[in-house]
């Protein structure tokens, strides 16, 4: 009695937090003008309208571009940051470590504005290479989080083997440390990744005039009407933020079991 | 002038001293083991040895040039850790090759010299597996293929055989004893394993709360034990604290309980000058029980048997004399004495050694 309860209503929380999603994916297919039940017919016209929309085309390259370069440097800067963190000893180590990861305890629009009003203090004014800071300053504590993680499981005694044999630190760090920590490297990365590439509050705040992300450029789009475009840009999103993690975990047990780990 | 010599050595972290003031050396070929419990600093050598850690004060050399400023990755030398630290994303062959990638060998070179590698620690057929896919045994000797395919000049090994399983280690011991005689390469080794340290080597550090304790070979350490400590840390020992009444060139003679006056060699005495307090240094294996009082020439005492400890083709019996409990381990043939047997324990004077006290 008691169990059935509680699946039933694990059911319908799941239901609530995911039918609206699967409500968009289905109607970005409909092919009607306006989204009501039941579909009208299957139709990939919306996917095809986005593909010829502009706007969208460029918010998209925009939002790729900022991903990667987030991803690029969120990364480097995280393992380099846990490396010293980890491996060295630094003094004022647990104040390095809590300013680190503060941004994501701190709320996301305090982080935007603050971000916002110390840049305009300096004087220096909105641009896309502000944008990308802050989402490397938003995105380096999961990088930092789960390379850390990763660093304190690899043994030390590895490393010194390398030593011993020859290798000079770099070279131990690029023939043993890097690539025993490649699963959370990548991992560190795709997170840095999706998080930029589906951020909007802190987006809102940070870019310049004229460049749009895909979340903003939906968000401004809806402002307008309610286009089926969104919905396919929506799916576009959804295929992209949940399908990259998936694919980057499935390369990495794949490895693992070549590997007999 | 040894193939590896410390020089006034000190390692200090922050006011803890890891190792006080030791010199030592080590002779090139030679299988030298520092020898002592966890925390007594032979570990906190080997890595300044090795160059992972710089000695506080100090000359470390090796092959007559001085390495504390070398760093660990241009001293060539082969360093085998307890829990082997083969890299787990290399496979085995990628793994013995490794050294040899830094040290300009040709690739058939290296082909030729990593399965020569693998042939001597009897591993060929594993080359294409991944460390994961081997046992522990498997994995020590992998690891240890990669430390001498570099033709180290001194080859360094961290407690190596302590995470494999008894029965295991006995075999790696002789496997790894029989490797090094091979290739002659100049070997420390770290252990707390006191039958390890006697099966092995050639020279045995005893090392205690940073300090050697005593350096010598393995019989000169088991026989003639040069402090207390190394008397107790190596095998069973019966310590009798007692006088010595004068050193003659006949021997020392010593006043203790239980024995009375007892005359120890010259040569097992090597530490006591004269007269004064002293110490009587009995291994339990060379006090004998036997039923009737000895034939002349032994030192005997009567005894009562307290605990018998029977273990298949020795026994260890825990005896009193007046107050005194002493230890004996006698090889038997037949039934050992049951507790409560009144005995005699009989001693011959070269199998004392004498300590000051």
């Amino acid at each position: 009695m008691g169990w059935s309860v509680i699946r039933a209503y694990t059911i319908l929380v799941y239901l609530f937090m995911f039918l609206p999603v699967a409500v968009v994916v289905l109607l970005s297919f409909n092919q009607n003008q306006f989204g009501s039940f039941p579909m009208t017919g299957f139709s990939l016209r919306w996917f095809e309208a986005l593909w010829n929309n502009d706007a969208v085309m460029r918010a998209f390259r925009t939002s790729l571009v900022l991903g990667l370069l987030t991803a690029l440097i969120s990364t480097t800067l995280g393992v380099l940051a846990s490396l010293a963190l980890v491996r060295y000893a630094v003094p004022g180590k647990n104040l390095i470590t809590t300013i680190l990861i503060a941004p994501i305890l701190v709320p996301e629009v305090v982080l935007a504005v603050a971000l916002l009003l110390f840049l305009n203090w300096l004087g220096i004014g909105k641009s896309f290479a502000l944008l990308l800071a802050g989402h490397v300053i938003f995105t380096l504590p999961f990088v930092i989080l789960v390379v850390q993680a990763r660093l304190v499981s690899i043994r030390r005694d590895v490393e010194e083997a390398a030593l011993s044999l020859g290798a000079s630190p770099v070279q131990t760090f690029f023939s043993v440390t890097l690539p025993l920590l490649m699963p959370a490297v990548a991992a560190g990365a795709l997170f840095a990744f999706t998080i930029s590439f589906d951020d909007i509050t802190g987006t809102l705040f940070w870019k310049p005039g004229g460049v749009e992300t895909v979340p903003t450029q939906i968000f401004s789009m809806l402002r307008n009407s309610i286009s089926p475009e969104i919905n396919a840009l929506g799916t576009v999103m959804i295929i992209i933020t949940v399908g990259l993690p998936l694919l980057g975990a499935a390369i990495a047990r794949k490895i693992s079991i070549k590997r007999g780990m | 002038m040894g193939a590896v010599s410390l020089k006034n050595i000190v390692k200090r972290f922050g006011v803890f001293t890891a190792v006080e003031k030791t010199s030592l050396s080590i002779a090139e070929g030679s299988f030298t083991t520092l020898l002592g419990p966890s925390g007594c600093g032979k570990t906190t050598t080997l890595r300044m040895i090795a160059g992972l850690l710089d000695p506080t004060e100090g000359e470390i050399i090796i092959g007559g040039k001085r390495v504390n400023d070398v760093p660990i990755y241009k001293r060539n030398l082969g360093l085998v850790f307890q829990n082997y630290a083969l890299f787990p994303h290399k496979t085995v062959s990628e793994n013995v090759a490794f050294g040899l990638r830094y040290r300009n060998v040709t690739k058939p070179e290296i082909a030729r010299r990593v399965q020569e590698a693998l042939e001597l620690v009897q591993l060929p057929q594993v080359a294409a597996r991944y460390p994961r896919a081997l046992s522990g045994g498997q994995q020590q000797r992998i690891a240890l293929a990669r430390a001498i395919v570099i033709e180290p000049d001194v080859l360094l090994l961290d407690e190596p055989l302590s995470a494999l399983d008894a029965n295991l280690r006995e075999d790696m011991r002789v496997e790894l004893k029989r490797i090094q005689e091979r290739i002659g390469v100049t070997t420390v080794f770290v252990t707390h394993d006191q039958s390890e340290a006697l099966a092995m080597s050639d020279q045995i550090v005893v090392m205690s709360d940073g300090r050697v304790e005593q350096v010598g070979a393995p019989e000169e350490v088991y026989n003639t034990p040069a402090s207390e400590f190394v008397a107790k840390f190596l095998g069973a020992s019966n310590i009798l604290d007692g006088r010595c009444l004068s050193r003659g060139p006949e021997g020392a003679v010593l006043e203790v309980p239980v024995f009375g006056k007892v005359i120890v060699p010259s040569a097992k005495a090597p530490h006591l000058v004269g007269e004064g307090a002293a110490k009587l240094v009995i291994r339990a294996e060379k006090l004998l029980l036997r039923r009737s009082p000895p034939e002349s020439g032994a030192f005997s005492a009567p005894a009562e048997v307290e605990t018998v400890d029977y273990q298949g083709q020795s026994v260890r019996y825990f005896v009193r004399a007046g107050n005194v409990q002493l230890q004996a381990i006698n090889m038997i043939d037949e039934r050992p004495f049951p507790a409560g047997a009144q005995v005699h324990m009989t001693l011959r004077p070269q199998d004392c050694a004498a300590l000051p006290g």
